[in-house]
């Protein structure tokens, strides 16, 4: 079996379908929720890279180094609130987290 | 002089705005003194006009000036109006000499004195005006003195219901008077008088379709004007007004109710002769209309025991005699018998006033009796009166109603039959009426309380003088103008009353058999012996009478249910109407549902839906963005049809189906 373009890239769709099933179905663990995050912009580095191999472009690349630092930061900051609000509810339950509904 | 004889009450109303600086009783004798320079100077007009046949017609001021529609401020001075004049001052002179005395004792005389002169202004405007149009200016604010007069006790709930009653019945006439007038204009291009008059011969031949009605123009127009005079005259159909507007006080009555307002609708019959004389059909509905009028007028005051209501009940049966010998072309006699009837009619009220003044202010007659010897004065005035009114012979009554039965039935048509008879029945129930009345109040043994009795007195002056001055017009003056007003070949209308050649009956009735004349004397005399008898020597018997006898009694006494008939088929159910219909259907369900409520309601509903959406879990945000994500996709792709073909509409039922799902 010739492994093709496409088939790069189904995974990483499948790898993106699977982290947005992870926000959207994860109702317990705010932790999970960032996982999601991070697992959905791997599956775009990863995207990003095989059509940079595929094009032969350097580009895509340096916006998958990019991606990783913007990533990086992102997932301290998401731990940081995650802190911040434990400290401040005891909990970090999702379904608790709705104080600001209409 | 005309014109100062038409302004002087004017001036007069305006003394109310200084009874503060002179005092109530400076203010009643300077609008009394205007007044009696007003029945100087019209005496002085009927003098120069009247009799010396010389016709005054002046238009003054321009009023409203459209382009085929002018009408000018105009004052027409004939023979009609100068009769109208003599009356109308005459009797308001009188009643403010006697309101002085009789209202002395309120603290708002000088309110009541302005309103009396303000009433006659108007009706003054009304009998002078040369157009139809300020006829109806003073037609209604006769009505608005009216009104205000009645209710001049105004912390009387009673008199506030007559007063509104009086205004609203009055109102429904009014409605058909002016329709009349813009039918008038519409077909002569002119309110004024002596265009319509003038042009009225040239549309005989011509219908009009009215309410998808195919009907002579002229007939439909004296049937307009007629609605008017049913309303102001208190005919049959709208006459319960006129029993209940006296909770006013007596003066009122007096002036307004008996000799004046409600001869308006008469006047109107007689100066409108021109047009009432080329319509046989409304000729004929107001022989039937007045000639039923009279008689249930006079049935119904049979048994009626309060003195203001019979008095009231027999000037609506005098106004029915007034219309249908109209009906019959005799308008003369209809104007002679207004100015007699006007002078015993105010003597009655005035004298039923003293007699009322004189029992601590006791208007049941049953609870009088036996003042006969102590208010002599006041009985005989009463009994000139009363004999006057029942046509007694060579009395003012005599002259006029015998004239209108004699003119009746010489008449060659099934109507003047048909009026004659109801009319000597009338005159019969008439007599008895005025002597149920007598006897009760005067001759019959004491009923009322002792306080009464003790307490009983003739009145002062201001009373006495006017009752003076009306019976010796209510016993002379039907003799001396006998003539004027009747006499074979009189000139003295000079114009002023139109008879067809075919119509004309003066000469007729001075041919009738001889018992034909001589029925509505007997049956008068007959009525007044009766009268006597039953409550004389029989007196026992009508109280033990059967069952058969209640029933009529109730009927009568309760004015033929009119009242009740009006009230409870008419008035209630349009009430209940409005209430359930306009009210709550219409005002409050239909157009609020569809305006602001329901527009409330929904909005409401709506934010709060929307806001609902806002659940605050974060995993519904991001259901959401990514369907919008998914959508626009398709969207997009759906329009560059690249990968899946997706129809615009489809995005329009989308967005419908969530916008159905948030409301």
């Amino acid at each position: 079996m010739i492994i093709e373009q496409s088939h790069f890239l189904f995974v990483t769709l499948y790898i993106f379908a699977i982290s947005i099933g992870g926000l959207l179905l994860n109702r317990k663990n705010i932790i999970i929720l960032l996982i999601s995050i991070e697992l959905m912009l791997l599956a775009i580095n990863l995207q990003f890279v095989i059509f940079s191999v595929y094009i032969d472009d350097i580009i895509g690349q340096i916006c998958a180094l990019l991606i990783l630092t913007v990533a990086a930061a992102e997932s301290a900051i998401g731990l940081a609130l995650l802190v911040v609000y434990y400290r401040v509810k005891g909990t970090i339950n999702i379904n608790k987290i709705n104080l600001l509904h209409g | 002089m005309l014109l100062t004889l038409v302004l002087l009450p004017l001036i007069g109303t305006f003394t109310v705005f200084f009874v503060r600086f002179v005092g109530n009783k400076n203010a009643a004798f300077i609008c009394t003194a205007l007044l009696g320079l007003t029945f100087f100077l019209s005496l002085k007009s009927f003098y120069f006009i009247a009799l010396m046949q010389n016709p005054c017609y002046m238009q003054i001021l321009p009023w409203l000036l459209d382009e085929n529609l002018t009408i000018f401020w105009g004052f027409l001075f004939d023979s009609v109006t100068c009769v109208m004049l003599i009356v109308v001052t005459s009797i308001s002179f009188l009643v403010h000499v006697y309101s002085i005395e009789y209202m002395g004792g309120d603290p708002h005389l000088g309110r009541f004195m302005s309103y009396l002169s303000f009433f006659t202004f108007f009706m003054l405007i009304l009998v002078t005006g040369d157009n139809m149009v300020q006829m109806f200016v003073g037609w209604e604010g006769v009505g608005l003195c009216s009104y205000l007069l009645i209710n001049f006790f105004y912390n009387r709930i009673q008199a506030n219901k007559a007063a509104l009653k009086a205004m609203i019945m009055n109102r429904i006439g009014d409605f058909g008077l002016s329709l009349g007038i813009m039918a008038i204009f519409f077909l002569c291009k002119s309110v004024d008088y002596h265009v319509i008059f003038s042009s009225i011969p040239f549309l005989i031949e011509k219908n009009l379709h009215f309410f998808n009605i195919e009907i002579n123009v002229i007939t439909a127009i004296c049937l307009l004007l007629f609605i008017g005079a049913v309303g102001k005259s208190a005919q049959m159909g709208l006459h319960t007004w006129l029993p209940d507007a006296m909770e006013g006080p007596t003066p009122v009555s007096a002036l307004i109710h008996a000799a004046t307002m409600v001869t308006a609708g008469v006047f109107l019959i007689i100066r409108c002769s021109f047009l009432f004389e080329f319509s046989d059909a409304a000729l004929d509905i107001l022989t039937i209309v007045g000639a039923l009028t009279a008689f249930f007028a006079a049935t119904t005051g049979l048994l009626q025991n309060d003195a203001k209501r019979v008095i009231a009940y027999s000037t609506c049966s005098q106004l029915g005699y007034m219309v249908f010998i109209c009906g019959v072309s005799g308008y003369s006699a209809s104007l002679f018998h207004l100015a007699n009837h006007a002078f015993f009619k105010a003597l009655l009220f005035l004298t039923a006033g003293s007699l009322i003044h004189g029992m601590q202010d006791e208007q049941d007659f049953r609870k009088m009796g036996g003042l006969s010897y102590l208010l002599p004065y006041s009985y005989s005035m009463l009994l000139i009166g009363s004999l006057s009114l029942a046509g007694f012979p060579f009395l003012t009554g005599f002259y006029s109603k015998d004239m209108i039965l004699e003119l009746t039935f010489s008449s060659y048509l099934f109507k003047g039959t048909f009026a004659y008879v109801l009319g000597v029945i009338s005159a019969f129930f008439t007599a008895f009426y005025s002597f149920r009345l007598i006897y009760w109040a005067f001759l019959a043994k004491p009923n009322g309380f002792r306080y009464s009795y003790e307490n009983a007195s003739e009145s002062k002056f201001f009373i006495t003088i006017p009752l003076a001055i009306l019976s010796i017009a209510s016993i002379f003056i039907g003799y001396l103008s006998r003539d004027l007003f009747l006499g074979v070949g009189t000139s003295f209308w000079n114009n002023s009353i139109f008879l067809l050649p075919e119509n004309n009956l003066i000469l007729e009735s001075e041919f009738i058999p001889v018992h034909n004349k001589l029925t509505p004397v007997i049956f008068s005399l007959a009525g007044s012996l009766t009268a006597f008898i039953i409550y004389n020597f029989l007196i026992k018997k009508v109280f033990t009478l059967n069952i058969l006898y209640i029933k009529i009694y109730t009927f009568l006494n309760k004015r033929w249910y009119f009242d009740k008939i009006y009230n409870e088929f008419v008035a209630l159910p349009f009430i209940s109407m409005g209430y359930a219909i306009t009210f709550k259907l219409i005002d409050r369900g239909l157009l609020e549902m569809f305006g602001p409520v329901g527009i409330i309601n929904k909005f409401s509903k709506f934010s709060q839906n929307l806001s609902n959406i806002q659940s605050g879990f974060v995993y519904h945000y991001l259901f959401i963005m990514l369907m919008g994500v998914i959508l626009f996709i398709l969207l997009i792709m759906g329009q560059t049809q690249s990968f899946i073909y997706i129809n615009n509409d489809i995005f329009f039922v989308f967005i419908a189906l969530v916008i159905s799902l948030l409301i």
